[in-house]
């Protein structure tokens, strides 16, 4: 009896230790769900509201991204942002009377699922996707949606290959226009001459932002005085990269990176009396919303980015008060893509005169041509164009942090 | 089928168990064949099927080490790293120079196979010298290790043939028409999709072939000698390091395999910690674990419903994590709660008492 009781013990141990790792496994999956235990009432109102009016016709939009894993803030961005103006959408009589059903299906960054991702939604009856959230999955599902000829308009995929294919569009800048652009803009305003980069080599973003910024800068007269990598496995002491950037005389650090690791970054340049300027890209957004982070450190950073929460025209006022009366928190720009997405789609539906009961295909067809002949005013730009090879036509925003909220430059 | 009833008689009782195995494997193909051509499997299925294929062979390679050779590997998808991304850069740079599609991904297997067979050696050698937690930490780091040196690894291709960097992609100084395979951090694109449900249960096959052969020959005995008692294996004058290195040399094969099957059914190919870090080597044990050590029609039933699982609780949204804990922890104490096992062999018993009795 002892004895069984003895391996029960010791079994009931393998079990708790299986289960710690597999929630491992999920990592911040906790506090996905945490979050979502408030989003899920958002996504029953949007089918709730789709169910009403299925006599009428309704146009099926999927959406694949992480709401589960180390990405999730992104994901749940998109999915709020995209649900947000959804149900605007629907409130003011839909795409040509049709109503929008919006299903948004996890993918936790990962590439196969993904895919799975993309066939759930398919045997819903998805006649469009806005997705997917992050690039190497965008790229895996572009390679089946263009193979069903399914129209795909991703709002936040950056990597090149994310409008491989012409049924493919996107929102966000792509990375090498990031970096292109934010090397023009140093060059041409005479920010400085001499340069250094810290990035994340195992981050596709990142590495894709400076890839073209040295490229680039060399075309700008603009001296790379130090080129320091990290990676995600060690992200939280950066003073090596500091000291060769200081050691070097550079005038501006270029930080390429998402907001977390810049935090960091800026505090621990000030601990060592470092002080060159900072410039970003959109991952800079968000900043100023870093717990427990002294927003003074961030006074003068520059960085380029399609959306400022804080910009005073009525269209982001709107999204950004409605969108924290909903869900209880300030809208980044990934947000900001995907409301932009869904408006986009929308007016290139109603442009080529998409109804409810085409097939995926025949919207498709459509939807391609449609998008390169609309203009619209988005969070993110204004007359947002797109060509025929996928990319938008907008003006990067340059903002200067001064007295802790963004500024026009 | 009746030939094979009346042999069964005289045959030994483990060719007995092995044509079961295979049997799961072909009537699970033939079930799926039938209903594809019916139109009753929905694109969610159909899509899963080649990652089911990877899965098994995966949980059948990796039971191959921690049971039959009993050693704990936590780096198991490591190799099935190495083998994705050696095959994928193979395809895509021979993708003119050998035209057809199914001559190309033989090879791209072979040399899969191959590159995860050489890590296994180099990975094996230093490692297979440690015992119990302290090798299975050092598989742990191995598999990192492999899985952090793709992602720093450039590799383009011009007229002037290769180029190689592990600094970045302006490091490999390439004339403008060249193309970069492999990206660092940003992986390959452009793998052609050539893995297929036919081609994966084919390996499916051929990889339970290998090990379920391995077990019953003499080198396998020599194994699980080694595992059982290990200075009684040497003290028959058994090369101990031979047969561990052999062992577990055929696991990584088996793996980078996986990992072929894994590179050409996606476009997009990145060595994340989801797909080839620590997280899916432990989801790999867990199959293992589940299935039975030791038992590999277990292991690859056990890999088949936990794929499945998580992808056909979709519709509960947000708590389709959590469900899918504690169903697994449930279906471990099913599995392996002595109580549990007592019961079950009562009920099983019975059944198998009174079919005797008839």
């Amino acid at each position: 009896m002892k004895k069984s009781m003895k391996k029960l013990l010791s079994l009931g141990l393998a079990i708790a230790m299986a289960a710690s790792l597999t929630a491992c496994g999920s990592g911040k999956a906790s506090e996905g769900t945490t979050a979502a235990g408030t989003e899920t009432k958002g996504e029953t109102q949007t089918t709730a509201a789709g169910g009403a009016a299925t006599g009428e016709g309704t146009i099926k939009i999927g959406g694949i991204g992480p709401i589960s894993g180390s990405t999730a803030i992104y994901g749940q961005a998109v999915k709020n942002g995209a649900e947000l103006a959804v149900n605007e959408i629907n409130a003011n009589g839909g795409i040509n009377g049709a109503k929008i059903e919006f299903n948004f299906q996890d993918d936790e960054n990962d590439t196969e699922k993904s895919v799975n991702a993309y066939n759930t939604l398919k045997d819903w009856g998805m006649q469009l996707l806005v997705g997917t959230v992050t690039s190497a999955p965008c790229i895996a599902v572009g390679a089946e949606s263009s193979n069903d000829n399914m129209f795909q308009l991703t709002p936040s995929g950056s990597a090149v290959d994310c409008t491989k294919f012409e049924n493919q569009f996107r929102v966000c800048f792509s990375d090498p226009n990031q970096g292109a652009a934010s090397a023009q803009y140093i060059g041409e305003n005479k920010l400085a001459t001499k340069v250094a980069v810290i990035y994340d080599s195992s981050d596709v973003y990142s590495s894709g932002i400076h890839d073209k910024f040295i490229s680039e800068a060399a075309n700008q007269g603009i001296e790379i005085a130090s080129d320091e990598a990290f990676t995600a496995d060690n992200n939280t002491n950066f003073s090596v990269q500091l000291q060769k950037a200081q050691d070097s005389g550079a005038e501006l650090v270029f930080l390429p990176i998402y907001y977390s690791q810049a935090a960091l970054i800026l505090a621990q340049a000030k601990q060592m009396g470092y002080a060159p300027a900072f410039f970003g890209c959109d991952g800079l957004d968000g900043l100023l919303t870093v717990e427990n982070f002294d927003t003074k450190l961030a006074e003068n950073v520059m960085l380029l980015t399609p959306f400022a929460a804080d910009a005073k025209d009525d269209l982001t006022q709107k999204f950004v008060t409605s969108f924290k009366e909903k869900y209880n928190e300030t809208p980044n720009q990934f947000a900001a893509d995907a409301y932009d997405a869904v408006y986009a789609v929308k007016a290139a539906a109603e442009k080529a005169g998409v109804t409810a009961d085409m097939d995926a295909s025949a919207i498709c067809d459509k939807l391609k041509t449609a998008m390169t002949e609309i203009s619209i005013n988005g969070l993110t730009g204004e007359n947002m164009k797109w060509s025929a090879d996928g990319e938008p036509d907008k003006a990067p925003k340059a903002v200067k942090i001064v007295n802790g909220v963004y500024t026009a430059m | 089928m009746e030939k094979s009833t009346a042999k069964k008689f005289h045959i030994d009782k483990t060719f007995k168990t092995n044509l079961i195995t295979y049997s799961i494997v072909i009537a699970a193909f033939i079930i799926v064949q039938i209903l594809i051509s019916a139109g009753q499997v929905s694109s969610l299925m159909k899509g899963l099927l080649v990652p089911l294929c990877i899965y098994s062979i995966m949980a059948i390679s990796l039971n191959l080490t921690v049971g039959i050779l009993g050693e704990l590997s936590l780096g198991h998808a490591g190799f099935m790293c190495m083998g994705a991304f050696a095959s994928s850069i193979f395809s895509i740079s021979m993708m003119d120079s050998i035209p057809s599609a199914g001559v190309r991904f033989f090879f791209a297997i072979l040399v899969g196979a191959a590159a995860a067979a050489a890590a296994g050696i180099v990975v094996g050698i230093p490692v297979l010298r440690l015992r119990g937690d302290y090798l299975a930490i050092v598989t742990l780091a191995f598999g990192e290790i492999i899985k952090n040196v793709v992602n720093v690894l450039y590799l383009g291709k011009d007229s002037n043939g290769f180029h190689f960097s592990m600094k970045n992609a302006m490091a490999l100084k390439m004339e403008k028409s060249g193309t970069i395979i492999l990206n660092g951090a940003q992986g390959i694109t452009g793998t052609p999709k050539n893995s297929t449900f036919a081609i994966g249960v084919i390996l499916t096959l051929i990889t339970l072939f290998i090990v379920l052969n391995l077990i019953n020959s003499r080198s396998g005995r020599a194994i699980m000698s080694v595992r059982d008692n290990r200075i009684a294996a040497e003290s028959i004058g058994i090369n101990i390091t031979k047969y561990k290195l052999m062992a577990f040399t055929i696991s990584a094969s088996l793996a980078g395999v996986a990992g072929v099957l894994y590179s050409h059914n996606l476009s997009s190919l990145t060595a994340t910690q989801k797909n080839f870090g620590y997280n899916q080597s432990i989801m790999i044990l867990v199959f293992v674990v589940l299935g039975g050590i030791g038992n590999i029609r277990g292991s690859m039933i056990a890999a088949v419903i936990l794929t499945l699982l998580p992808e056909l609780l979709r519709g509960l949204n947000a708590y389709r994590m959590l469900i899918y804990a504690i169903i697994l922890i449930v279906m471990m104490i099913f599995n392996w709660s002595p109580k549990l096992i007592d019961f079950r062999k009562r009920y099983f018993h019975l059944n198998r008492a009174k079919k005797e009795r008839v």
